[in-house]
C-alpha cells in the first residue's frame, strides 16, 4: 500500500500519457469540483474532448480556474498528461503566485496498459507513435520533477500500485485553526530572560525548574522569535522557550535572528553584527565537551518552529515581522521571508537599515495579526494588527499581549543592553497611529455594493446607487467623518387607525408591541423641533485623543443626514459648552466614567433649523389658501344669492376656510423667535454612547432618568421629556394613556413616540421595530395639508402601506447601533464610516416621506 | 385657484355669450385633476362678472403616477390655491371656444374689445413684482399687484412671493383668456405635465400676434419652455425675423448671445491650464470635480493628452457631463480616452493613481474649511501625483464685481480665499508633501487687489536619495 500526503491546501499535478487513468484516480481520490481537467476545459470551449486544436484556450481556462480556486484557498487538482518539458513551468508559476505547496502524481504504466485502454474507447484512436512519444517524455519527466521544483513527488508503477494509493489531507505547518488558544503571546526578548522570567510571573505562570515555566491552567506562551541576541541571556531565552514547547506550555514561531543563528550553528559564514557576537560569545563560552550537544539541541529546535501559525479558527495569526492577509495559511519562500523581514522595499536607509513598508497600514484582513520584529515606544492597534515589540533590549519593556482578552502585560527593562542603532521615534502627534492613518479614507472601500455585517441583522445590503448618494451628501455637505459616530434611524408611524376621524391613533401602536410579545412599553413625548446628535467632550483635547481629529474642540452639533446643525460655529460652541456645564454639574460624566457622551437630541424650535423650509412652504401655503379660500368664499356669497345651488358649496368653502386657519394655528405653535441661547430648549432623549460603552443595554428608563438631571442643572436650556410606562394588559393604564395623547395633541401638538420598555427588543416574532410614531390630528395638518381630515381626503389617505417603511427603520436602527459599537470598540473610520454611510444610503430608498 | 373677470358690457348677461356659459348657473366639469367651476356672482345691465375656479383635488395630485407628470411630493403645496398651468389647462379645456372668440350669438361682441378687469387672488412672481409690469404693461393692461404677507403673527418673516394681481385694460376677451394661458406659467415657473418639442408649437400658436412684438419675448419663452436652452433656442430662431438671402450664422449667434453671459475668465482659466499642460507635455489627467465637464470638453481636443479621467462627487453633475462629452455617436476608441467616474477630492483613490496631473479647477472653494487638511493630505501626502494645477478666486477681486464684501461669487462656496490666505495655505502643502509651489495669475491684473483668479502649480520634487 502506498501512502500520499497531501497538504490540504496544495496544487496537485498528475502526470501521466493517454490512458494512464489519470482521471479514473481523480474522481476517486478527489472531489469533482477539485479537479481541473484539460479535457473537460477542451470541451468547454469547443465541445470536444480531444480537439487538440484549441489547447491554448483549454489550458487558459484550464489556468483562470485554478488560480480562482488557489486565489480561495482551495486544493486543486490538474488532470492532464503534464509529459512535455513545456506543459510544468506554468504549473509552478501558478503555486508561486499563490504561494502553496506542490504535489505531483506520476502514473508509470506498461505502455501496453495504456494502449489497450485507449483501444476500448472510440474517441481515442490516434495514431500508433502517440504513445509511445508520451512514454518516452514521462521517464525523462520523472528524473526531472524534483529538480524543477515540485516538492513532493509520488512514482506509481503498475495499475495495483494505483490501485492500492491511500490518500490522506495532512493539514500544513502553519494551519493551527483547531488551537483555540487563550494564549499569552510575548514579544522580542533578545535574550532579556530576567524580563521574560519577571513577566511570565507577572502573567501567573510558575516556575518549574530552571529554566521551564508552567502556565496557568488552560493557558499557554507563544512567543514571536527574536529570543536571542543583543541581551544578557541569550542563548538561556532560547532554551526556555524551548523547554516551554517541549512540555506543551508555549508554542513559538522563529525571527530573524534565529534564522541567522541557524545558519551560525551550521557553519556559514555569517558576518558577527546587529547583537549575534553576543550569542556566540555565550557559546564559545560552553565548555567544548557540552557545545556540540547545546548546538545540535538549538539546532533541532529553530529548525522545527514554523515562520507563521493561524490559530483560532483563522482569528489569530502570529509571525515575527506581521503577515498580510494573503499570505495567511500558505507555504512559500517568500511567505517566510515576509513572516521573518516584513514587507521591505529592497532599499536601505540612512541607518544601513532596510526600508520597511508599513504594511499594517494597509492591511485589511479579518483575521487580528500580532507580530514584533520593529521596535516601537506603545504597542497600538492599527487595523486590528498590533506589534507589541517594546525594545526590551534597548531599555523598553518586555510585552505580552493576552488574547484573546486583548489586555497588554509590561514588564520594563532592567537597563539598556543594546544601543539602538536608530532611535526609537515617540509620537509626536498625541493620536494613535489608527487615528492619523484615518485621515485618508479610500475610495474603493467605501463605494460601490457594499455588505455591512451587524450585530442586530446580520448582512445589510448597501446598493452602489444608493452608496453613491449617500457619498455625496457626506462628502458635501457632512461634518468631518470622524465625529460622525452615528446616524439615527428612520420611524415608522403606527397603522392607520379605523377611527373614522383619526389617520393615527395610539391603540394601533400598542397593539403592534402587544403582538409582539411585549407587556411594557414607554410612552414619550413626540417634541416637535429638529434632531441632532451631539458629541461632546469634557476637555477639547478628547476631540484629538478620542475621536482623532487634529484639532482640539469642544464636540459637535449635527443633523440627522450629518449636516452641521448651526451655520456658525460661535452657536455650536455656545451650546455644547453649556452642556457640558450641565453634563459635570449633573455628574454624568464622573457615573459613566467617560470624557465624551453622544446624545440623541431635538432642538426646539422647529423654525430655528427649518426657519427656511416654513416660511417658503408651510406659511407659505397658509398664505395662498386664506388668500384664496377667503375671495373664494366671497365671491360664492355673492353668486349664491342668485344661484341657490352653490350655497352647499359656499359652506364647504367656509369650512375649509376654517380648517387651514387651524393649519395655521399648527405650525405656528412651533416657531419662535432665537436670538440667544436661551432662547432654544434642549430635549436630549438617548444618552447613547460614553467611553466603553453603547447604552443600548439599558432601558429606556434608564436614559429618561440620566438625561432628566440636564434639566435639573440647566432648566433654562434643557427639558426633560414627558413620559408615561404603559402596561399592555392593563386596560386603565392603555386608556389613561390614549387620553395622555388626546391632550398633548389637542392643541397641535406633534404627539407620542411609543418604543418597548428595553432599547433592543427580539420578540418571539423577530427584532421589534424600536420605535413608533403616533401624531397629532391636528399636527397632521403639516404633512397631509390642511384639509386632510375631510372625509373624502382621508378615506384616500389611511390607505397606505408600512412594510418598506419598516424594514427601513429596522435596518438603519442596526446600522445606527452597529456604528456606535465599533467605535467603542476604536475600530478603524472606515468600518465605522461604512455604517453611517450606510444609514445615509438607505435614506435614499424611495418611501413615502410623509410616514 | 380663483381667477375673476369682470366686463362692462350691455347687457351685462351677455358675457355668458362670450363664455359659452350660462349666467345663471352653476357650471362645473371635472378634469383629471379637479373641477373647474364657472359661476357669476355679479350680472347687472351694463357689466357683469364670472368666476373661474379650479377646484384641485389635493390628494390626487400627490399619488398620481410617475407617468403622468412630474410629482408633486407634498401635501402641504399651494398647487390648489396659486394660478398655474393648471388653470390654462383648465382654461383651454373648459373655455376653448371662448379663448378662440368664437361666439354664433355675438360674432361682433367677441371682436369687440371691451373694459376688462381680471383678477388672479394669488399668483406667484419668484421675479418680484415688476415681473408683472414687465409682462402685462406691453400688452396694454394696467397692472396693480399687492403683495400678501407671510404670516401676521411672524411680522419678521416678511413678505410671500404672492401677490394679488389686478389686471384692467380694453380687451378683447378672448385676448385676454390666451394672455393669461400663456402667462401664468411663466409666472409660476411649474408645469404639471412633462414638456417635449411640441411645447415650442403650443407656444408659438398660443402667442401668435403677440409675443413676436413683445419686449420680454425671450424671457417669456424661457420661462414657458422651463428654462429648457435646447427648446428655447427652437422658440426664439422662429421668432426672431431671419433675412432670406444671407443665413451668414450671425442670426445662431445672437441667439446664443442672448442665451449666455460673457465667459472670457472662464475661457481664461481654461487657456492658462493648457498653457501648463503643454509646457509639462502633460499625456494623461484627472480632471477632480470636474462637474458637467466643461473644462473636459475643451482638454478633448488636444490630442497630445491620450488619457483624460473626470471625477466628480455629484451622479447628477457626471449623467450631464456623459451627455455632453460621450455621445453615443462617438466611437468605441474615442469614448476609451475618457473616463468619468464618481469620487472625492476627500477620498484616495486608486483609479487615477498614475496620471501625469491632478487638476482642481474652480473646485477646493466649495470645501469646508474643516475638509482642507484632508483634501491636503490625500492629495498630495496620498495620491502624491507628479503636477497639480489648481485655480480658485481671489476674494479681493470681488469689490471689482461690485459685490458687497462678505459676498462670495457661487451659493456653493464655503470660501474664497485671498491672495495672502491662499499662498499661506500653498506653500504649507507644498513644503510638507514634497513639491515646488509656483502661483500665477489669471485674468485682468488689478494693481492693488491682484487678479480675479489665482492658479498654483505643484511639482512633486523627486525623494532626496
Amino acid at each position: 500500500m502506498t501512502i500520499i500526503e497531501i497538504p490540504e491546501f496544495s496544487l496537485v499535478m498528475l502526470v501521466g500519457i493517454s490512458g494512464s487513468g489519470k482521471s479514473s484516480f481523480a474522481r476517486q481520490h478527489f472531489l469533482p469540483t477539485e479537479v481541473v481537467s484539460s479535457d473537460v476545459c477542451r470541451a468547454l470551449v469547443a465541445d470536444d474532448e480531444n480537439d487538440q486544436s484549441i489547447s491554448d484556450d483549454a489550458f487558459g481556462l484550464l489556468r483562470e480556474i485554478a488560480s480562482r480556486r488557489l486565489k480561495n484557498r482551495r486544493l486543486t487538482v490538474l488532470d492532464a498528461t503534464h509529459v512535455q518539458p513545456g506543459a510544468r513551468p506554468p504549473v509552478l508559476a501558478l503555486a508561486r503566485e499563490f504561494d502553496t505547496l506542490t504535489v505531483a502524481i506520476v502514473f508509470n504504466l506498461p505502455l501496453e496498459v495504456c494502449q489497450a485502454r485507449n483501444a476500448e474507447r472510440e474517441d481515442r484512436q490516434f495514431g500508433s507513435h502517440v504513445l509511445p512519444n508520451q512514454q518516452r517524455m514521462l521517464r525523462q519527466t520523472i528524473k526531472r520533477l524534483r529538480r524543477e521544483g515540485f516538492r513532493q513527488v509520488y512514482v506509481l508503477d503498475s495499475p495495483e500500485a494505483v490501485a492500492e494509493v491511500e490518500l490522506k489531507r495532512v493539514p500544513l505547518w502553519c494551519d493551527k485553526r483547531q488551537d483555540l488558544g487563550p494564549f499569552d503571546i510575548i514579544g522580542d526578548v533578545h535574550g532579556c530572560c530576567d524580563e521574560l522570567e519577571a513577566l511570565l510571573g507577572k502573567l501567573g505562570y510558575t516556575r518549574v525548574e530552571h529554566l521551564l515555566y508552567k502556565p496557568p491552567t488552560g493557558r499557554r506562551a507563544l512567543f514571536l522569535g527574536d529570543l536571542v541576541d543583543r541581551g544578557p541571556r541569550n542563548l538561556d531565552a532560547l532554551f526556555l522557550a524551548r523547554n516551554m514547547v517541549a512540555k506543551g506550555y508555549a508554542l513559538c514561531i522563529p525571527g530573524n535572528h534565529e534564522e541567522k543563528l541557524m545558519r551560525v550553528l551550521q557553519g556559514k559564514k555569517v558576518t558577527l553584527k546587529h547583537g549575534i557576537e553576543k550569542t556566540v560569545a555565550e557559546l564559545e563560552a560552553i565548555p567544548e565537551t557540552d557545545r556540540a550537544q547545546v548546538i545540535a539541541e538549538a539546532k533541532a529546535f529553530i529548525d522545527s518552529l514554523v515562520s507563521h501559525l493561524v490559530l483560532d479558527q483563522g482569528k489569530l495569526v502570529v509571525a515575527h515581522a506581521g503577515m498580510k492577509q494573503n499570505y495567511q495559511g500558505r507555504s512559500s519562500g517568500r511567505v517566510r521571508s515576509y513572516a521573518l523581514y516584513g514587507d521591505t522595499t529592497g532599499e536601505i536607509d540612512s541607518f544601513g537599515l532596510p526600508v520597511r513598508l508599513d504594511w499594517a497600514a494597509e492591511y485589511r484582513g479579518s483575521a487580528t495579526v500580532v507580530y514584533g520584529h520593529v521596535p516601537v515606544p506603545e504597542a497600538e492597534w492599527v487595523n486590528n494588527t498590533i506589534d507589541i515589540d517594546q525594545g526590551c533590549v534597548f531599555g523598553g519593556q518586555l510585552t505580552a499581549l493576552r488574547y484573546p482578552e486583548r489586555e497588554l502585560v509590561s514588564v520594563p527593562a532592567a537597563q539598556v543592553y543594546y544601543q539602538p542603532i536608530k532611535p526609537m521615534l515617540s509620537q509626536a502627534d498625541s493620536r494613535s497611529l489608527q487615528q492619523q492613518l484615518d485621515d485618508v479614507l479610500d475610495w474603493s472601500e467605501v463605494a460601490g455594493k457594499q455588505l455591512i455585517a451587524t450585530r442586530l441583522q446580520r448582512l445589510i445590503t448597501i446598493q452602489a446607487e444608493q452608496s453613491a448618494a449617500a457619498l455625496e451628501v457626506l462628502s458635501r455637505f457632512a461634518v468631518d467623518p470622524k465625529w460622525l459616530v452615528y446616524l439615527p434611524p428612520t420611524m415608522s408611524p403606527c397603522e392607520t387607525s379605523e377611527h373614522p376621524d383619526y389617520l393615527e391613533y395610539p391603540s394601533e401602536a400598542f397593539a403592534y408591541f402587544k403582538r409582539q410579545g411585549l407587556s411594557q412599553v414607554v410612552c414619550q413625548q413626540k417634541h416637535m423641533g429638529s434632531r441632532a446628535i451631539m458629541v461632546v467632550c469634557r476637555e477639547p483635547q478628547i476631540a484629538c485623543s478620542r475621536f482623532g481629529l487634529a484639532e482640539p474642540a469642544a464636540g459637535v452639533i449635527y443633523t440627522r443626514t450629518g449636516r452641521p446643525f448651526f451655520k456658525r460655529s460661535s452657536d455650536q460652541e455656545a451650546m455644547l459648552d453649556a452642556t457640558r456645564e450641565a453634563l459635570d454639574q449633573a455628574g454624568i460624566f464622573k457615573q459613566l466614567n467617560s470624557d465624551w457622551v453622544v446624545l440623541d437630541l431635538e432642538i426646539m424650535p422647529w423654525s430655528a433649523k427649518a426657519g427656511d423650509l416654513v416660511e417658503r412652504q408651510y406659511a407659505g401655503v397658509g398664505t395662498a389658501a386664506q388668500a384664496s379660500l377667503a375671495a373664494l368664499t366671497q365671491v360664492l356669497g355673492q353668486a349664491s344669492s342668485r344661484i341657490p345651488a352653490l350655497s352647499g358649496q359656499l359652506q364647504h368653502q367656509q369650512q375649509r376656510l376654517e380648517l387651514v386657519s387651524q393649519y395655521r394655528q399648527a405650525y405656528g405653535r412651533y416657531c419662535w423667535p432665537v436670538a440667544k441661547l436661551s432662547d432654544y430648549k434642549l430635549a436630549p432623549f438617548h444618552l447613547l454612547a460614553s467611553e466603553g460603552q453603547v447604552h443600548s443595554d439599558k432601558p429606556h428608563a434608564w436614559h429618561l432618568e440620566i438625561l432628566s438631571r440636564l434639566a435639573e442643572s440647566n432648566p433654562q436650556l434643557f427639558i426633560a421629556t414627558a413620559h408615561q410606562y404603559v402596561d399592555l394588559h392593563d386596560e386603565a393604564s392603555v386608556t389613561a394613556a390614549i387620553q395622555w395623547w388626546l391632550e398633548l395633541t389637542a392643541e397641535g401638538g406633534e404627539g407620542m413616540v411609543i418604543k418597548p420598555a428595553d432599547f433592543i427588543v427580539k420578540g418571539p416574532r423577530g427584532w421589534v421595530q424600536p420605535a413608533l410614531k403616533c401624531r397629532g390630528r391636528e399636527y397632521l395638518r403639516m404633512i397631509y395639508g390642511p384639509d386632510y381630515t375631510q372625509p373624502e381626503h382621508l378615506i384616500r389617505l389611511k390607505k397606505r402601506g408600512l412594510s418598506t417603511k419598516r424594514s427601513l427603520a429596522m435596518r438603519e436602527f442596526a446600522l445606527g447601533i452597529e456604528g456606535l459599537e465599533r467605535f467603542v470598540r476604536r475600530e478603524p473610520l472606515r468600518q465605522l464610516h461604512a455604517c453611517v454611510a450606510g444609514v445615509l444610503a438607505l435614506e435614499s430608498e424611495p418611501v413615502d416621506p410623509r410616514l | 385657484m380663483l381667477l375673476t373677470i369682470e366686463a362692462k358690457l350691455s347687457p351685462g348677461a351677455d358675457l355668458g355669450y362670450l363664455l359659452h356659459k350660462h349666467p345663471d348657473r352653476a357650471y362645473c366639469a371635472e378634469l383629471p385633476l379637479g373641477k373647474l367651476h364657472v359661476f357669476y356672482p355679479v350680472v347687472e345691465p351694463d357689466r357683469a362678472q364670472a368666476a373661474i375656479w379650479l377646484e384641485i383635488d389635493p390628494i390626487g395630485l400627490v399619488r398620481r403616477k410617475q407617468d403622468e407628470g412630474p410629482s408633486v411630493t407634498q401635501y402641504v403645496n399651494d398647487r390648489p390655491y396659486a394660478a398655474s398651468s393648471l388653470l390654462s389647462v383648465a382654461i383651454s379645456r373648459c373655455l376653448g371656444s371662448a379663448l378662440k372668440g368664437r361666439s354664433p350669438e355675438r360674432p361682433e361682441l367677441a371682436k369687440t374689445p371691451l373694459e376688462l378687469k381680471a383678477s388672479l387672488t394669488v399668483v406667484q412672481s419668484r421675479g418680484g413684482p415688476e415681473l408683472f409690469e414687465r409682462l402685462f404693461s406691453p400688452l396694454g393692461y394696467k397692472v396693480k399687484a399687492e403683495c400678501l404677507p407671510l404670516d401676521p403673527r411672524f411680522p419678521d418673516w416678511g413678505d410671500s412671493s404672492y401677490y394679488q394681481l389686478e389686471l384692467t385694460g380694453q380687451q378683447r376677451l378672448s385676448d385676454l383668456l390666451g394672455h393669461l394661458y400663456v402667462l401664468l406659467p411663466v409666472l409660476d415657473r411649474y408645469k404639471h405635465y412633462f414638456i417635449g418639442p411640441d411645447e415650442v408649437e403650443k407656444l408659438l400658436m398660443s402667442a401668435q400676434g403677440w409675443l413676436e412684438q413683445h419686449p420680454e419675448q425671450a424671457f417669456i419663452a424661457r420661462r414657458y419652455l422651463l428654462e429648457r436652452p435646447d427648446l428655447t433656442r427652437m422658440a426664439l430662431e422662429r421668432l426672431l425675423p431671419v433675412s432670406d438671402e444671407s443665413d451668414d450664422g450671425s442670426h445662431a449667434d445672437a441667439v446664443e448671445e442672448a442665451l449666455e453671459a460673457p465667459i472670457s475668465l472662464n475661457e481664461q482659466r481654461i487657456r492658462a491650464v493648457l498653457e501648463q499642460l503643454e509646457l509639462n507635455q502633460v499625456r494623461s489627467l484627472v480632471d477632480l470635480g470636474c462637474g458637467e465637464g466643461k473644462v473636459l470638453k475643451r482638454l478633448l481636443s488636444e490630442t497630445q493628452i491620450s488619457r483624460l479621467i473626470g471625477v466628480d462627487v455629484s451622479i447628477k453633475e457626471l449623467t450631464k457631463a456623459e451627455k455632453r462629452l460621450r455621445p453615443d455617436w462617438l466611437s468605441e476608441r474615442q469614448k476609451q480616452r475618457l473616463e468619468l467616474l464618481q469620487g472625492s477630492v476627500l477620498y484616495r483613490d486608486k483609479r487615477y493613481a498614475d496620471v501625469d496631473v491632478v487638476l482642481l479647477i474652480e473646485v477646493i472653494e466649495h470645501l469646508e474649511p474643516f475638509q482642507i487638511e484632508r483634501l491636503t493630505r490625500t492629495l498630495f501626502g496620498e495620491q502624491k501625483p507628479p503636477l497639480v494645477i489648481l485655480t480658485t478666486p481671489n476674494r479681493e477681486y470681488n469689490q471689482l464685481f461690485g459685490m458687497p464684501t462678505h459676498a462670495l461669487r457661487h451659493r456653493d462656496h464655503r470660501f474664497e480665499w485671498n491672495r495672502q490666505e491662499f499662498h499661506r495655505w500653498a506653500s504649507q502643502a507644498a513644503k510638507q508633501y514634497g513639491y515646488l509651489f509656483e502661483s500665477k495669475p489669471i485674468g485682468e491684473l488689478n494693481p492693488e487687489l491682484g487678479p480675479p483668479t489665482q492658479m498654483g502649480i505643484f511639482s512633486r520634487q523627486e525623494a532626496e536619495a
